[in-house]
């Protein structure tokens, strides 16, 4: 009986990846192929042998007569046109070849009016891909299909050993798997300079996610830089002048973002994880008390003076407006109850409340008010899943999974079941890196989030997930090395059918990926010994 | 059964509890004061005298100087001079626009270098003196006294860590400092085989060694994935051997290497692993290595096995070889390797086989260890021959000959070998714990470098670097003698999983533990009270352009390309929190877990 109790436990703790000490063996090199594989993984892809050349400056991005055109479009042809050409930084003309035919024009076609729009959850992505020579087409419903498709346009040239640029005869019809596709970066516990969330940007877009979850504030630093409370990064930024994003600073990441078709969706988490606030916005979080007198500490916002819910609206009124994205993250997670328990004050209205000894119930009470404020000044919500565990909130809220409780896929039945959009992001905690990165992003990519007990309704109910990078032992010096490729595995995940599976086909396109990045400036770490055609510096 | 579940709840509490801690670093109201020590050194001088009592430099009056007997001699000169120049640099960092004047501040006006030695020598070795005195008194010059150029450099670094940044002003502290190496051999080994390491991003290691006082850089240049190193003797080798023609070190990169070095009192050890981990060296001399028959029985991509030890030709090749190698690298010691043989292809070939027999080695694993040691034996025995006064020529091995052949009394060999004790036991490799390995080594009078437990290409999740702290070479069982006997150790970081995008930062401050720990007096344990000495030595390295990772939340004043440029400079916050692990953390839940188990049941 012990034994098998044992064993229980034993299971049940090391279900959750532990940091594993393996000898190296010997680790075959991998002399990476540059063969043109598209990683995500398309929906359909019919490719022939027959390969055609890219010249310069004869090829040329154009639009179809009937096409809308607009800024997005217009740079993505600059930023793609470099891509496809730059190597180690410079434009350089590929070899020309006399006895291939050559790919001169790819057409895209754009249905929706796309100028000065901005990328939704409901937003299309598909789009279709002919490279035919002498002319292929894009064709996309908006210009966010456009995007992915000269993302997967890039991918499909590759360069031969004597310098020649070339593509395959390839039909293409595309579309996401999953609708809500992120990477959460935590700019709290480490100020990330703009320099790489830029950067991390540009994988994104290299990797076709499209969302930016920023997790911008948090116990350690608030660097959000606010208009109407401005002492909250004055007093709560690790450095007021230089640890901090300024109002233009994030106007700046979300038309960066904006042009590579990833959404922003900030978050503010409350009450709890509000450590940095204390300072700048005096009144906001609970007094803790020894006894009958407050012992000097604070710890989470004061769940029971009207003022709280006036500065959060205050807040979110500002947020709302800086913020382009109908969803806004309001976290809720981890609240620790000791400090209200301490507070004879919320003793009292705990009893005016008629909530007894049950601090959830005020917790409940606290992210009510503050999910109304949010739908009253025009703003949907996602929340971590503690707040939906904990009462039933409408049937709009995302709620995001974040641990295992008991099991990632008992969560997502019990969120689902209850009717709520759900998204994914236990077991894609990047920020736990192990010895061998060549072996941990399988386990990331075998994370199937429609893999759990439940109708098909309640799958339907899931519209995707997040990597997440928090932010406690990573900053400007090692934050994109760690993410990536590691995240790439997510990325597939998540936009590939639910049938690509094969973890040798996965590995290819993988380390062709990953030498992809390296070569378009991004310090990817690598998966095994050898070496990228174009190494990093 | 009813137990069962009850035990699955606790560890789901337990779980929760885990995943919790996951997210929640319990030291949220530290991270943001500014709690970075300041003008502190790393590593914890020997002796080390400081007040409260603060000076202001002036960076465009400050003065360096030097004695008489330091600029006479040459070969003082050559290396001191070029230092100057450096810590000038790396002294004043606040930028120009920023910095305060210091007028009617108490004023440190200069440092004046001594060296007493009289003489120096040309390059570093292992007997060099490294100590130093730097006095900063309340007025007059700051001097500092060394025996060598090598204890000045040492003392400039010093001196350079004790300014600090307060309000656009350059300070120290009033300070006296005696200072010298517990350890002579303190290295950090690069594996330049399984990823290619370009030779600036090794210079920039080379700059991380020298602001923690390190002086040895193990280069393990080669190995079965590749052959880097350009050869005159044997073109074929990296000409057939690297990853690409682009991905080698010619001649000049290597002594462009080993002058970075020197100047830096760094010594150049370079690693040419044979008779395993050779495969890369078959791709060009096929003939070099052993013939596995049937050709299943090494998985490997060549169908060659280890050195073919049986042939003349194979020894003629080294001896060729290692003329050249030893005619370009200027430390006494080579090392030879001699690691993770296997012996199945050996088993299965029959001019090994018919060698053996010659030899009277049996046909067991035993006798294989001979026939390795026989190698080994030879391979140091050429390598000694090379000596050419005043260059001696001496071998580093790792610890598989002593272990398989002196051990069990095949042989000995010279006494100036040096034993590189790379073993540990653990879960995942039954080695032999090296505080069980040391007493061996030592007792039969040999000296020992140690690495088991600064493997630093093992990585965990958090804030590693008390394990590495904690680990003291003289934590074994054994006489003053042989303690003595422990000349120091490494760090090496296995390359499998870093190249140039990820190396520095995965090598520093990680390896900063390791250097205070061969540095500093035994006495000198305690990491929480190392910690903010630790935040500060990574965000100098930081300012200086060493790409060091965080460890935990906080923030450098000058953080990694901050304002999108390189090289800032910052005061931290934080203590990295002492997580003292997830293991702690995991090892606490699974205790409670079976407290609570066990007492129920």
């Amino acid at each position: 009986m012990a034994v098998l109790s044992l064993f229980a436990v034993f299971l049940a703790l090391f279900v959750s990846p532990l940091p594993c000490h393996d000898v190296p063996g010997y680790q075959k090199p991998v002399m990476v192929q540059q063969t043109g594989k598209v990683l995500p993984k398309p929906q359909t892809m019919t490719a022939s042998t027959e390969a055609y050349a890219l010249a310069m400056p004869s090829f040329k991005f154009t639009y179809g007569s009937s096409s809308e055109m607009c800024d997005i479009v217009d740079q993505a042809f600059q930023r793609y046109y470099d891509l496809i050409f730059d190597i180690d930084g410079l434009r350089k003309a590929p070899v020309a070849s006399k006895d291939m035919s050559e790919l001169n024009t790819l057409q895209v076609m754009v249905k929706e009016p796309c100028t000065g729009v901005y990328p939704s959850l409901e937003s299309s992505e598909n789009y279709t891909l002919t490279v035919a020579a002498p002319m292929g087409t894009l064709v996309a419903d908006s210009a966010w299909g456009v995007l992915r498709g000269l993302e997967t346009f890039s991918q499909l040239v590759y360069r031969t050993d004597n310098g020649m640029m070339l593509i395959n005869k390839t039909t293409i019809d595309d579309f996401p798997r999953f609708a809500h596709r992120g990477i959460l970066l935590d700019t709290s516990r480490h100020f990330i300079p703009l320099k790489y969330i830029k950067q991390n940007l540009d994988a994104m877009a290299y990797n076709k996610f499209n969302v930016f979850h920023w997790h911008i504030v948090d116990d350690q630093s608030f660097p959000y830089q606010s208009v109407v409370f401005p002492d909250l990064s004055a007093k709560g930024a690790f450095n007021p002048y230089t640890h901090l994003y300024t109002q233009d600073d994030i106007k700046d990441v979300i038309e960066y973002s904006r042009l590579r078709g990833i959404r922003v969706v900030p978050e503010f988490d409350t009450p709890g994880h509000t450590a940095s606030w204390g300072a700048g916005l005096p009144g906001f979080l609970t007094p803790c008390y020894d006894g009958t007198t407050p012992n000097g500490k604070y710890y989470a916002a004061n769940p029971i003076r009207n003022t709280t819910y006036d500065m959060m609206t205050k807040l979110l009124k500002e947020v709302k407006d800086v913020f382009p994205d109908k969803y806004v993250h309001l976290g809720g997670d981890e609240v620790n109850f000791n400090c209200w328990k301490s507070n004879p004050d919320i003793t009292k209205f705990m009893e005016t409340m008629g909530f007894g000894t049950d601090y959830s119930k005020l917790e409940q009470y606290y992210i009510k008010n503050i999910l109304d404020i949010s739908t009253s000044i025009g703003r949907n919500y996602i929340v971590w899943q503690e707040v939906l565990d904990n009462g039933v909130q409408d049937k709009s809220t995302v709620g995001e999974v974040w641990f295992e409780h008991p099991t990632i896929q008992a969560v997502l039945e019990r969120l689902t079941a209850k009717g709520y959009r759900t998204l994914l992001s236990a077991g894609w905690y990047l920020n736990h890196d192990v010895y061998n990165p060549g072996t941990d992003w399988s386990t990331f990519y075998k994370l199937d989030p429609q893999v759990f007990n439940g109708t098909q309704e309640q799958k339907d109910l899931v519209i995707g997930g997040e990597a997440c990078m928090w932010g406690e032992y990573v900053d400007g010096t090692n934050l994109i090395a760690r993410l990536w490729p590691r995240a790439s595995a997510v990325a597939e995940r998540l936009w590939s059918a639910k049938d690509v599976t094969s973890m040798a086909d996965a590995a290819v396109r993988i380390d062709e990926q990953r030498c992809r990045m390296v070569r378009r400036g991004l310090n990817a770490e690598p998966l095994h010994p050898g070496f990228c055609q174009f190494e990093y510096d | 059964m009813k137990l069962s579940v009850f035990c699955l709840l606790v560890a789901l509490v337990c779980q929760r509890a885990f995943a919790d801690w996951v997210r929640q670093p319990f030291w949220y109201d530290d991270a943001r004061r500014d709690k970075v020590a300041k003008g502190t050194v790393w590593p914890q001088p020997r002796s080390i005298q400081t007040t409260q009592q603060s000076l202001s430099l002036n960076p465009d009056s400050f003065s360096f100087s030097t004695s008489d007997d330091a600029s006479s001699n040459a070969n003082c000169k050559d290396v001191l001079d070029p230092a100057i120049e450096r810590y000038r640099d790396l002294l004043f960092w606040i930028p120009a626009g920023e910095r305060v004047s210091v007028s009617g501040d108490r004023v440190l006006g200069g440092l004046r270098v001594t060296i007493s030695g009289g003489t120096c020598s040309e390059y570093p070795t292992l007997d060099s003196d490294e100590s130093y005195t730097l006095e900063v008194p309340a007025s007059g010059d700051a001097t500092l006294r060394a025996q060598t150029a090598w204890g000045a450099l040492r003392g400039l670094e010093t001196f350079s860590q004790l300014v600090y940044e307060v309000d656009g002003k350059h300070k120290l502290n009033v300070t006296t400092i005696s200072d010298e190496p517990r350890f002579r051999h303190r290295g950090v080994m690069l594996d330049t085989a399984r990823h290619f390491l370009n030779v600036p991003y090794i210079k920039q290691n080379l700059d991380a060694i020298a602001y923690n006082k390190m002086n040895v850089f193990h280069w393990h240049i080669v190995d079965d994935q590749s052959f880097p190193f350009q050869s005159a003797t044997y073109p074929d080798l990296s000409g057939k051997g690297a990853y690409t023609q682009d991905n080698v070190y010619t001649r000049q990169d290597v002594l462009d290497v080993i002058e970075y070095a020197r100047m830096r009192g760094i010594r150049v050890i370079p690693e040419f692993d044979s008779p395993g981990h050779m495969q890369s060296w078959g791709q060009g001399y096929p003939e070099l290595l052993t013939s596995c028959s049937p050709t299943n029985v090494q998985a490997d991509i060549y169908h060659l096995g280890p050195a073919n030890v049986a042939r003349n030709s194979t020894y003629d090749f080294m001896q060729n070889l290692f003329t050249e190698i030893r005619d370009i690298f200027a430390d006494d010691y080579l090392h030879l390797g001699g690691d993770e043989v296997h012996f199945q292809c050996w088993m299965s070939n029959a001019e090994i086989q018919d060698f053996m027999r010659q030899q009277g080695f049996p046909n067991t694993t035993q006798g294989f260890a001979q026939l390795e040691g026989y190698y080994i034996k030879r391979l140091l025995d050429i390598v000694e021959g090379l000596s050419v006064a005043p260059k001696r020529s001496r071998g580093i091995v790792w610890q598989e000959i002593f272990d398989n052949n002196i051990l069990s009394g095949d042989f000995t060999v010279d006494l100036d070998t040096i034993i590189h004790v790379w073993q540990w036991n653990n879960s995942n490799f039954q080695g032999i714990p090296y505080w069980d390995e040391l007493p061996l080594v030592t007792g039969a009078g040999y000296q020992a470098i140690l690495s088991s437990c600064w493997y630093l290409n093992f990585i965990s999740y958090g804030r590693d670097w008390p394990e590495y702290y904690a680990c003291d070479p003289h934590n074994f069982t054994g006489t003053p003698q042989q303690k003595q006997l422990v000349i120091g150790g490494e760090a090496p970081l296995w390359a499998e999983w870093v190249d140039a995008t990820n190396h520095v930062a995965r090598m520093w401050p990680r390896a900063s533990a390791v250097a205070e720990r061969l540095w500093s007096p035994q006495s000198v344990t305690d990491s929480a009270a190392a910690s903010p000495r630790m935040e500060e030595q990574r965000c100098r390295m930081v300012r200086r352009g060493i790409r060091a990772q965080p460890q935990g939340p906080s923030y450098c004043k000058y953080e990694w390309n901050l304002a999108g440029q390189a090289g800032n400079y910052v005061p931290t916050a934080s203590g990295a929190r002492g997580i003292t692990g997830y293991a702690q953390q995991l090892l606490l839940s699974l205790f409670s877990c079976l407290v609570l188990t066990f007492g129920l049941s």
